[in-house]
């Protein structure tokens, strides 16, 4: 066993150079992961404290809005594509080419891509039903929590794209290997966010 | 309503209103503005006439060196500093004669503290710091560069898109006018519908996410970036006093974004998180800014205390002491900033328990702070003093901050702070820790660090004119306002009733004009030094005999910093070679330097943040959207670089560092009585009165 330079996924001395060259920036993802937290945290003490009758201000609340099902497939799709993103981590870390690794990218995004869709049109039915965020502040502090992690995905996927335009232009260079280690992280991390949604948002809305 | 040039039209210029209603009031605003345009088209000319567009795109603004981007940090500090000044000058000549009325509109009023505001502690006092820990700290613990040098000029792309989007709200439209803290619900759409908080919201939106960006970097850099042996308790108390404000960075300025962005979806969207109707709740908006806002507090102050930690040692040839207190000290102080925000909304109606404990913490956090002060006394105390310019802001600061802080430990207590909040005494307090404890601080940091980035000290006797006046003008301005608040006169006042505020007032604002006189000499002070740079040329790059490795090379420095990574072996890394031996041998072997390559990712973010914020203010929907796809397309089209790094051969390194060494054996040091004089070339010889 070779000892980590950073926490999570490390490339490991078999990818030479690489793996020390990914160690600060990695660590700085983290750093930077636990500022994005604070802002997610933000926000759900927001939505939190808006759930009362004063912030629901007469209008519709959890149990006429939320649509169990369809939550239960994004969380199914979400954590299924922090499996397939964590096999692209694997395939790079055990070498399996770049190609294998473009594959469960691919995946992931596809994955990614269902879950945006369902959760856009969860927000296209509230809204028809006349709950948008300006109807009540407690819909505002939803819009705000649950559209920022949606902005959080939509900014993976197009960081997908990037990388798999870095894997057919670059291969698998010392620096897109860097990169994926980051986007791993982020991915996951968003994974994270959301279980921290459904359980807060939905599951105690519903209950 | 929302055409081509969204709200914008040829009415909403300050020239437009003095014509249609001329008076004190409409020409005070168009002359700022006028200041404005005049000031932007000399520089543009400036530039033209001497050709210098080259060398400022080659050298500076593509530039990815950590300390070109802290000298680009200290330039826009300076020069909002000037604007915040002057505004200040403004609002007190304004005061002074308010009995009753006053020469400006209370509108005009608001807009001027709003921005005084703003600017004073974004983009002066941020900036000022944000630029000393990058030219100092990579010196300090032997690296070559920031962990991130692209992302530093990013980070730098963002603060100055926020400082140009407040300089052009002096010409184009107005300001908010609801104080820097931009309370809603007053500054959300109902009852401001103006342009005014839009562009507070996007000026702050990304000087938040450009420090955001520094703290991570200032981080990982003294975590990951330090010289063999330099462990954290050898590290340099700047240093230290720079980790804790990066830590805060990471976890305070996220607050700040958020709230605005909630504002601006309040604004923009509709959305009720602030609202007085329909569930929308203020408080929660106070409650998320002060998280933010008070850590901001230490996050500017704690650098300063990092400055003066540098200033004591170095000024009186000892060593710090009491070390490791400091270093306590230091990040007890970053744990219990963030416990305390509470304190800045005790009349707010949470209950009096609530109130009472962060009265205490806030109490706490004046213990660590006075074992600073006692130690910084205590390395003063038999040492070799110079009263150099450093020390005279240093004196200034113990007597002043000392009462500064202990009107913090008044304002504590809830049960005084329901008389006096909202009174001139909170004005007294805040820029009485502000100004001493932090402006004072900078402008001695650049004292005392400008030759090692410019290779020439600056001019003393001017220095000192400037530290001494802007001590004075601190006093005859401030403290009078302490009386003032006491007598009950409430802050952000265009106007009172009351004679007995007058006199007191009258001090205050001849005290503004000698704030003016030091800001000018201040401004002087940096001219005259450039203008004999001759004389005062340091070379050898160890003017002050310092202790820290940031001394131990050319001024200016190379822009690879070290010719070789030092191996440190003491906590006064420099002063341990200087006494222990000769610092200044060649290494057996030189190596290849890797550097970062220019890049204009930085100045293409800021121009798009600018343009997308200036949109955003105006409702020019075409261009917000362009400016923000711009940033996103910059960053990708930046992940597709492969030649990020140039490489330096070792060759070349030798030739430049061996040619130092050499001049540096044929040259005489100086004493440190000889300190002040032309014959102070940056070499310093033992100095025999040195009691260890």
């Amino acid at each position: 066993m070779t000892a980590n330079l950073h926490p999570g996924l490390n490339l490991g001395e078999s990818h030479g150079a690489a793996h020390p060259a990914s160690e600060n920036r990695v660590f700085g993802f983290w750093v930077f992961l636990m500022s994005d937290l604070i802002t997610f945290g933000i926000l759900f003490a927001t939505y939190a404290a808006s759930g009362t009758p004063m912030g629901l201000a007469g209008g519709p609340g959890p149990a006429q809005l939320f649509d169990l099902t369809s939550v239960a497939l994004q969380t199914a799709f979400l954590l299924a594509s922090s499996l397939t993103c964590g096999m692209a981590s694997l395939s790079m870390k055990a070498h399996a080419g770049a190609g294998r690794i473009a594959l469960w990218l691919l995946v992931t995004a596809l994955l990614g891509g269902g879950f945006l869709m369902l959760e856009l049109s969860d927000f296209a039915s509230m809204l028809a039903q006349g709950a948008g965020p300006a109807r009540s502040g407690w819909l505002s502090g939803f819009f705000a929590l649950v559209g920022l992690h949606g902005l959080h995905i939509t900014a993976g996927l197009l960081w997908i794209g990037v990388l798999l335009g870095l894997l057919a232009v670059q291969g698998l260079s010392d620096r897109v290997k860097t990169r994926l280690l980051l986007f791993a992280l982020y991915w996951h991390f968003l994974d994270l966010v959301w279980i921290g949604i459904f359980s807060i948002v939905f599951l105690r809305g519903l209950a | 309503m929302s055409g081509l040039f969204g709200h914008l039209d040829w009415t909403v210029t300050p020239f437009a209103a003095a014509i249609a209603d001329p008076g004190t009031n409409t020409f005070v605003a168009a002359g700022a503005a006028g200041l404005v345009v005049l000031g932007a088209v000399a520089l543009l000319g400036f530039l033209t006439w001497f050709r210098l567009w080259g060398p400022l795109w080659r050298d500076w603004l593509t530039s990815a060196d950590h300390k070109k981007i802290g000298v680009m940090y200290c330039v826009i500090g300076i020069v909002m500093l000037a604007r915040g000044v002057a505004e200040g000058a403004v609002m007190r000549a304004h005061q002074a004669m308010a009995l009753n009325g006053g020469p400006l509109s209370a509108e005009h009023f608001a807009e001027l503290f709003s921005t005084h505001g703003t600017i004073m502690i974004l983009f002066v006092a941020a900036p000022l710091v944000i630029g000393l820990i990058n030219i100092v700290v990579p010196l300090q613990i032997g690296a070559r560069d920031m962990a991130f040098p692209v992302m530093n000029q990013v980070s730098l792309g963002l603060t100055a898109a926020g400082a140009a989007l407040l300089m052009i709200s002096l010409v184009i439209g107005r300001f908010e006018t609801g104080g820097w803290s931009a309370y809603p619900p007053y500054t959300g759409r109902v009852f401001s519908p103006g342009e005014g908080p839009d562009y507070w919201i996007w000026s702050v939106v990304p000087a938040g996410i450009g420090s955001m960006l520094s703290g991570i970097n200032f981080a990982v850099t003294i975590y990951k970036c330090r010289a063999p042996g330099m462990t954290y308790m050898r590290m340099p108390l700047f240093t230290w006093t720079a980790l804790c404000a990066a830590i805060m960075l990471v976890y305070a300025m996220p607050p700040v974004t958020v709230s605005s962005l909630m504002l601006a979806l309040d604004r923009y969207a509709g959305f009720h998180f602030f609202t007085n109707d329909l569930g929308g709740n203020m408080m929660n908006y106070a409650n998320i800014f002060w998280m933010f806002g008070h850590p901001e507090v230490y996050i500017l102050v704690l650098p300063a205390y990092g400055v003066w930690s540098e200033v004591s040692a170095t000024f009186s040839a000892k060593t710090l002491y009491g070390y490791p207190s400091l270093v306590i000290a230091t990040m007890a102080i970053a744990v219990i900033a963030f416990t305390v925000w509470l304190h800045h909304f005790f009349t707010m109606g949470q209950s009096a328990s609530v109130n009472i404990a962060f009265g205490i913490a806030t109490m706490i956090i004046a213990v660590p702070t006075g074992v600073k002060v006692y130690d910084w006394m205590a390395t003063l105390w038999r040492g070799r003093i110079r009263m150099t310019v450093p020390m005279v802001y240093l004196t200034g600061f113990f007597i002043l901050f000392v009462i500064g802080g202990l009107t913090g430990v008044i304002l504590a207590n809830p049960t005084i702070d329901y008389q006096v909040h909202n009174t001139l005494f909170l004005v007294a307090h805040f820029h009485n820790v502000l100004i001493p404890g932090v402006l004072f601080a900078m402008l001695a940091g650049i004292h005392y660090w400008f030759p090692k980035v410019f290779g020439f000290r600056l001019h003393e006797t001017w220095g000192k004119r400037a530290a001494w006046l802007w001590i004075v003008g601190f006093c005859v301005t401030f403290l009078p306002l302490y009386a003032l608040g006491l007598m009950g006169m409430p802050r952000r006042s265009s106007s009172f009733a009351d004679p007995a505020f007058v006199p007191l007032q009258l001090v205050a604002g001849a005290g503004a004009v000698i704030i003016l006189l030091a800001l000018a000499a201040t401004l002087v002070c940096y001219g005259v030094s450039i203008r004999q740079r001759g004389t005062l040329a340091v070379p050898f790059g160890d003017p002050w005999d310092g202790r820290t490795l940031e001394w131990a090379m050319p001024a200016p420095a190379p822009e690879w910093n070290f010719a070789v990574i030092p191996a440190v072996a003491a906590r006064d890394a420099f002063w341990a070679e200087k006494t222990g031996g000769d610092p200044y041998v060649a290494p057996e072997r030189y190596e290849d330097i890797e550097l970062p390559r220019p890049t204009a990712l930085g100045l293409v973010i800021c121009v798009a943040t600018t343009a997308a914020g200036f949109a955003l203010t105006w409702h020019i929907w075409w261009l917000a959207l362009s400016g923000l796809v711009g940033i996103g397309l910059a960053v990708m089209v930046r992940a597709f670089a492969t030649q990020t790094t140039r490489v330096l051969p070792a060759a070349e390194v030798a030739v430049h560092h061996g040619r130092w060494l050499e001049a540096v054996h044929t040259a005489r040091g100086i004493t440190r009585d000889a300190e002040d004089s032309p014959a102070n070339r940056g070499l310093a010889a033992p100095d025999t009165e040195v009691t260890p």
